[in-house]
């Protein structure tokens, strides 16, 4: 079920490195975690983020989570459709739930996140 | 008993006498008046230039007066109340709200008063607040108390900001504020807008602040403490002294949040355990009515060495007997607000507080406490205690019990609704999942209670049988369950001609 | 521990539970007194005596004492009054008061849940959508303390979209209480207020505004009509701020102006903030009032406090439910938009109801009345030789009114004549000591603003003679 063609971050978010750019989003258990996804705020275009950096932040009716960004790089694109519909996030979030895409600084910064395997096995010691 | 309820009327969808009373503005009828103004008796010129004259409201209403009573007396009845039955919210003291209050504060002499008159003109509300303060100073066994802050939270930072100014004074206002896990959002709210990061603190097991954690944590750089007391599981913090010893002697202060001063109202006092400040809520312990959210007030009470910093006004009374309005304090933080504070929440609190009287005050704190316990020797079995902890005035439960049969404390929360029930507070305190936060307060007599806790056993006893039933309530109120991802995704904050 | 009543022995009329349910309940508990209930409580800190208050009274002694204190003051009761500056006594009908002693509105708390609390929801939906068509702006909150701290959550609001400027511009003709508790709620957050005076006619001095605004400034702020009573040009503030992309703040105190003068929102204001006390709220020694805040859309996730929107329930049925809560402090905690958790419900629903009843035409309608009085008045006291109207822009229902006199003196003389003349200017500004300010509404007739013009002239007379 998680894609084996991505990355994962211990905070939930997805990296899909196509050659230098990277598309993240957050996870299947992520927005099962969240529940209804009403609102995703974003960073604009151009903006230069470090691996660990606050990327944006996802709100559900109740809670509001901070989203991290798994690779340093440039934000390219951001995914304009969440902003009218966020479900989106919940419906496809490997698809067109994704978040922004990134080019990417260094590539082996992605190596260094798990693997779909890995993933689900942290979220399986998480869920706990 | 509402046994009824288990009945098949339970799963029939929600009352169909409930009235739909539509949107005030979907029954403007153009040419209709709901007012009337005598004739203008001077002379109409053109007074303002073309540019500011606005030429009209489009879309605001036009409806008689029979509608709009109709319309309002209809929605009121959509709502449930303390005037109706037990409410019984955690940390909120939902108690009963007495209607000499109400006659007091409408009182002509009060209620037209204006807030800048001049003292001579104003000695009978300056009195009254004069009293107000000493009766609140006798309460929390501290030297000073300012009337200015309209709500918990004004009051929060009221005080955040004067132990600032204090410090700032001796020379480091410092870094941080110091907040316990089990705090109510407003604390770090507060906290950060006077200027402050906050440290999180752990509870321990038992849902307290450790003593040990606290000493580990307070550096050079806190400014203070904040914290509920009791906390907001209902748990008194034994250790409270201690807290003030550790804090006073690295120059922090002990800030309390007074949300649930009823549970201790004339059997202790926050002054004397060392407590430098503390907000109370007038709109909880002191019975001024919540009115769907506010007004309250939050009069904020101070140890010696802070009054210099108090917000202006205060009233003081001269040696011939009459009082006065002081906004010259040098030091102080401030004004908090235009004017004099919510004069009108005072009126009814102090009426409260003549009303009770010393004998009654203890009262309150006994009964509440007494009832609280009831509800939790009736209900413990049935529902999972997480903490299990002597308790006050209310009584933390989970729904750890209920989750087995894939039932959470939220459907729990709407099948109390079937029963006639106001929910207690849930998912709060943030440190017990499925929190069920149950304050039931001194005004509820024993009948109410049995009714109360026969409802939450049978919603207990449904779980096991009836699961389903639980989940999809609530199933007999006015609307059902909303869809609130829908609300928050494509926000409707406003009708809109069609 | 020996003095302290025995909870078996006292009833109260406010608490049911009586010597015979105590005993029950304890019983229950497994405890045999009351007091082992507060056992967790130190006895160190525990009081050995009552407090030293007075009561229990009886309603009859309450009622005798209040209303010996309430007569004690000299009020609009049996005064002419004429006083404003930012609390305006307006006609409230008769059913708004009838219809918040309701228990069902009076007695129920936030709402939370919302399957049981429609009739607060729904009402403070309309409320929301009275402050829209008022403003001419977009999204209206629930309601915030008052019109000061509306004015402080306002630039708070300013301050986190804008970002890296530091400044925020406010009028000087801005109520001074406000910002009194601007510079309060600002005082640890890094932000500096620059004011700005008026010119000769009472509106604010352009080339002033102009030299004020700079690149570190990230919010105007101006009240209209401001505390001279003069109404501003927003269109001249509009264009300057818009230059330095600041945030364009309009702040009302006389909320009955919206009826006849045109709205911030048509003149491209972000924000409007303010006072709803005029709509028929008593003066109430200046509180509780109602503070509203209206913003543009593009603003609203930046809000504080409580929002309240539109949706279904399960059956498809329209309904209304709090929403947005993740900007709120329950939530957010430290990083919300505002610290605001009770706000002014009761009020909001009474300016609700107000608004209502008045709608379209009796908004006007005493809009209207409040102007053309307080010209026909300004007329009346401009004829009086000695008398001056410094202030030439163009003015609502307020004004200020000059004499050779000590304001002070001459509101003493008139109070002698039993008449409230109004608010000295010298205590917020020491060079106007002979300044006041005079506010007219619906409720005076032409008989009363000629005895005023009376009054004043003969205390004048008194006073020079």
């Amino acid at each position: 079920m998680t894609p084996e063609d991505s990355r994962y971050a211990k905070s939930h978010e997805y990296v899909h490195l196509d050659k230098e750019v990277g598309t993240i989003g957050i996870t299947e258990y992520a927005q099962k975690e969240l529940g209804d996804v009403v609102f995703v705020e974003l960073p604009q275009v151009g903006t230069q983020l470090e691996a660990g950096d606050e990327l944006g932040s996802i709100e559900s009716v109740k809670a509001v989570s901070e989203l991290f960004c798994p690779v340093s790089g440039e934000v390219i694109e951001v995914n304009e459709a969440l902003a009218d519909k966020p479900e989106l996030v919940n419906t496809d979030p490997y698809g067109d739930g994704w978040m922004v895409r990134i080019k990417v600084s260094d590539a082996t910064e992605v190596d260094e996140l798990m693997s779909a395997e890995e993933y689900e096995e942290y979220t399986q010691t998480e869920s706990h | 008993m509402s046994t009824i309820l288990e009945t098949e009327a339970a799963t029939a969808p929600a009352a169909a006498t409930a009235h739909r009373e539509g949107v005030l503005f979907e029954h403007s009828r153009k040419g209709r008046r709901g007012y009337q103004l005598p004739p203008l008796d001077v002379p109409e010129k053109n007074v303002l230039p073309a540019s500011l004259l606005r030429v009209e409201i489009a879309d605001e209403l036009e409806v008689s007066e029979v509608g709009v009573i109709r319309h309002f007396t209809r929605l009121s009845k959509l709502n449930l109340s303390i005037d109706a039955g037990m409410y019984p919210l955690g940390s909120c003291s939902m108690k009963h709200n007495p209607r000499l209050n109400e006659e007091i504060a409408r009182t002509p002499g009060f209620a037209l008063s204006h807030p800048l008159q001049p003292d001579h003109q104003v000695q009978g509300n300056l009195e009254l607040l004069w009293n107000l303060e000493q009766a609140l100073k006798e309460i929390m066994g501290l030297p000073r108390v300012t009337l200015q802050p309209v709500a918990g939270a004004h009051g929060e930072l009221t005080g955040i900001l004067m132990i600032h100014k204090a410090l700032a004074k001796s020379g480091n206002a410092r870094k941080y504020i110091l907040i316990p896990d089990s705090a109510h959002g407003t604390n770090p709210a507060s906290a950060a807008f006077a200027g402050y990061e906050i440290k999180e603190l752990k509870s321990n097991s038992r849902g307290m602040v450790d003593a040990d954690t606290l000493a580990a944590a307070v550096t050079e750089d806190v400014a203070a403490l904040m914290i509920t007391v009791p906390n907001t599981l209902g748990v008194f913090e034994s250790e409270i002294q201690k807290f003030a010893a550790i804090l006073h002697a690295k120059g922090a202060y002990l800030y309390c949040d007074g949300a649930n001063l009823n549970s201790f109202v004339g059997i202790a006092r926050p002054g004397d355990m060392g407590i430098d400040v503390i907000h109370s809520n007038l709109h909880k312990t002191f019975s001024t009515p919540h009115g769907g959210g506010g007004p309250g007030a939050g009069p904020v009470g101070v140890s010696e060495s802070l009054i210099p910093y108090l917000p202006p006004p205060t009233v003081e009374r001269r040696e011939d007997g009459t009082f006065y309005l002081d906004d010259q304090h040098p030091d102080s933080i401030g004004r908090v607000r235009a004017f004099n504070g919510n004069f009108g929440v005072m009126v009814r609190a102090l009426t409260y507080i003549r009303s009770m009287g010393p004998q009654g005050l203890r009262r309150i704190a006994q009964l509440a406490v007494l009832n609280a316990n009831y509800i939790r020797a009736r209900l413990k079995g049935a529902y999972h205690l997480p903490y299990d902890a002597a308790t006050l005035h209310e009584v933390v439960f989970s729904d750890k019990i209920q989750t087995a049969k894939d039932v959470h404390t939220l459907d729990i929360a709407k099948r109390l609704m079937d029963y006639g029930f106001h929910p207690p507070t849930i998912y709060f305190p943030l440190i017990v999942s499925g929190a069920l936060m149950i304050e039931p307060t001194e005004s509820e007599p024993k009948e109410e209670l049995d009714a109360f806790c026969e409802a939450m056993l049978a919603i207990a006893r449904e779980c096991e049988e009836r699961p389903e039933l639980v989940r999809t309530a609530p199933h007999t109120t006015p609307v059902r369950r909303l869809d609130e991802a829908r609300a928050a995704r494509q926000p409707i904050l406003r009708w809109k001609r069609p | 521990m020996s003095n302290l009543p025995d909870p078996l022995q006292d009833g109260h009329r406010y608490i049911p539970n009586a010597a015979e349910d105590i005993t029950e309940m304890l019983g229950v508990i497994g405890v045999d007194s009351v007091d082992a209930l507060f056992e967790s409580i130190p006895a160190a800190v525990k009081l050995d005596r009552l407090l030293d208050l007075p009561g229990p009274w009886s309603e009859i002694e309450s009622r005798q004492w209040f209303r010996k204190l309430a007569a004690r003051n000299v009020t609009a009761v049996d005064h002419l009054s004429f006083l404003g500056a930012g609390a305006y006594a307006h006609y409230q009908p008769a059913c708004v008061d009838q219809l918040l002693l309701r228990g069902e509105f009076l007695t129920s708390y936030t709402p939370y849940q919302p399957e049981v609390s429609q009739g607060t929801l729904q009402s403070i939906f309309e409320y929301q959508t009275h402050q829209c068509l008022l403003t001419g702006l977009d999204v209206a909150n629930a309601s915030l303390y008052d019109g000061s701290t509306a004015l402080c959550e306002a630039v708070l609001l300013a301050e986190r979209v804008v970002k890296n400027r530091t400044r925020v511009v406010v009028a000087k003709s801005m109520h001074p209480h406000y910002t009194a508790t601007l510079r309060t709620y600002l005082q640890n957050l890094g932000v500096d207020i620059v004011e700005v005076a008026w010119g000769a006619d009472g509106r604010i001095d352009m080339e002033a505004l102009r030299t004020a605004c700079d690149e570190g400034v990230f919010a105007v702020a101006v009240q209209s009509p401001n505390f001279l009573g003069v109404l501003e040009d927003y269109d001249a503030v509009a264009a300057i701020a818009g230059q330095i992309g600041a945030i364009k703040i309009a702040v009302i105190t006389e909320a009955t102006s919206l009826g006849i003068v045109t709205p911030p929102g048509a003149h491209d204001f972000d924000i409007c903030v303010g006072e709803g006390q005029a709509w028929g709220i008593p003066t109430q020694y200046g509180g509780p009032n109602v503070g509203f805040m209206v913003v543009r859309e593009a603003l609203k996730r930046h809000m504080p406090g409580r929002l309240v929107g539109e949706t279904v329930d399960v059956d498809g049925r329209r309904a209304f439910v709090l929403t947005l809560a993740t900007r709120e402090q329950h939530i957010r905690r430290g990083k919300a938009t505002s610290n605001i958790c009770t706000n002014e419900a009761l009020i909001a629903l009474a300016a609700n109801i107000y608004l209502s009843l008045m709608g379209k035409e009796g908004l006007r309608d005493v809009a209207v009345h409040s102007l053309q009085k307080a010209a026909y008045l300004r007329g009346k006291l401009a004829e009086i030789e000695s008398v001056t109207l410094p202030f030439a822009g163009p003015v609502y229902n307020e004004f200020v009114v000059r004499t050779p006199l000590p304001a002070k003196a001459i509101l003493a003389d008139l109070e002698q004549q039993k008449i409230l003349g109004g608010i000295p200017l010298g205590p917020f500004y020491p060079s106007q000591s002979n300044d006041f300010l005079v506010a007219v509404t619906e409720l005076h007739s032409r008989e009363q603003l000629d005895q005023y013009a009376t009054a004043l002239s003969a205390a004048i007379a008194r006073g020079t003679r």
